[in-house]
């Protein structure tokens, strides 16, 4: 009974921390030109709750901070397009780390890079054009990039809060 | 017990999944720049997937994309002039003048490409 209580009231504390890190990003005026490139900091928690408890809480974690995130912060519209992100940026880090063959660095750097092309797929799906590709080499750039560097926030978390029980 | 993937520093693989996709990078880039253009270039119009309009970037003009965007074609180089969109990156984005790339006002739907003339279907150009 306990557990669940103290899983509960820890999940609401990475929520919390994932919504906080979205708006912080909406915070920095760093523009890649390019709808849906971000900084992804809210990673940074989706790969903590991934390698801290399983991909059904990071899943969770992940769609209910990208519709309150739309909601609260006013981007409605961008939603749709954080969603495919977030779903597939999940899915390919969780069968990433399944394999055990990468790293959190790694894992994280297709995490990155899976959520810009994601978000790709949508706009692609949306205009009906294909000319939306052409910024494919950037958004795969930028993902890596980001990507990485949470990684190794991420491993520094992850060094440091075993002691915290989430399950 | 810290799990083994956690603390551990880059692995051999993380290095190769990092050199794949920037060989994917690569390889896009390259054939971006290395298209070479025969005949016009031309800037397609597409609203909502549908085709719009197309222009010659020959002729200096001004497009008005409905009443949401307008479009400057100028010197062979198309810029987004200005967009009622909320997050502004078609206006910010840089001019366009080649082959393959584009201007996307995604939540307006207006998707503008240069194409060069030999490679469309279309009928027929605004001059």
């Amino acid at each position: 009974m306990k557990n669940r209580k103290n899983r509960a009231a820890v999940f609401g504390v990475f929520t919390a921390l994932a919504l906080i890190f979205s708006y912080v990003e909406l915070l920095i005026p760093i523009n890649f030109g390019i709808p849906g490139a971000k900084l992804g900091l809210a990673n940074l928690v989706i790969v903590i709750v991934l390698y801290k408890t399983d991909w059904k809480e990071a899943l969770l974690l992940s769609v209910v901070r990208i519709i309150l995130a739309g909601f609260l912060f006013g981007n409605l519209f961008g939603i749709l397009y954080s969603l495919a992100g977030g779903i597939l940026s999940l899915a390919v880090m969780t069968l990433l780390k399944k394999t055990g063959a990468f790293s959190v660095i790694g894992v994280s750097m297709a995490g990155g890079v899976s959520h810009n092309v994601g978000q790709l797929i949508i706009a692609m799906l949306v205009v009906e054009t294909y000319a939306v590709g052409y910024y494919l080499p950037v958004l795969l750039i930028t993902g890596l990039i980001t990507g990485t560097l949470i990684g190794i926030a991420g491993r520094e978390m992850l060094k440091r809060i075993d002691r915290i029980v989430l399950s | 017990m810290i799990s083994d993937e956690r603390g551990k520093n880059m692995k051999k693989n993380d290095w190769l999944l990092a050199g794949g996709i920037l060989a994917v990078c690569v390889i896009f880039f390259a054939v971006h720049f290395l298209r070479h253009r025969e005949g016009e270039g031309q800037a397609v119009i597409s609203v909502s997937g549908e085709e719009y309009a197309v222009y010659s970037l020959s002729a200096d003009r001004t497009v008005s994309i409905g009443d949401t965007n307008r479009l400057i074609i100028e010197n062979g180089t198309v810029k987004m002039e200005w967009a009622d969109c909320p997050d502004q990156i078609c206006v910010s984005h840089r001019q366009i003048s080649r082959d393959g790339e584009s201007i996307i006002c995604l939540p307006n739907q207006v998707v503008v490409t240069i194409q060069s003339s030999n490679s469309s279907e279309i009928d027929g150009v605004a001059q």
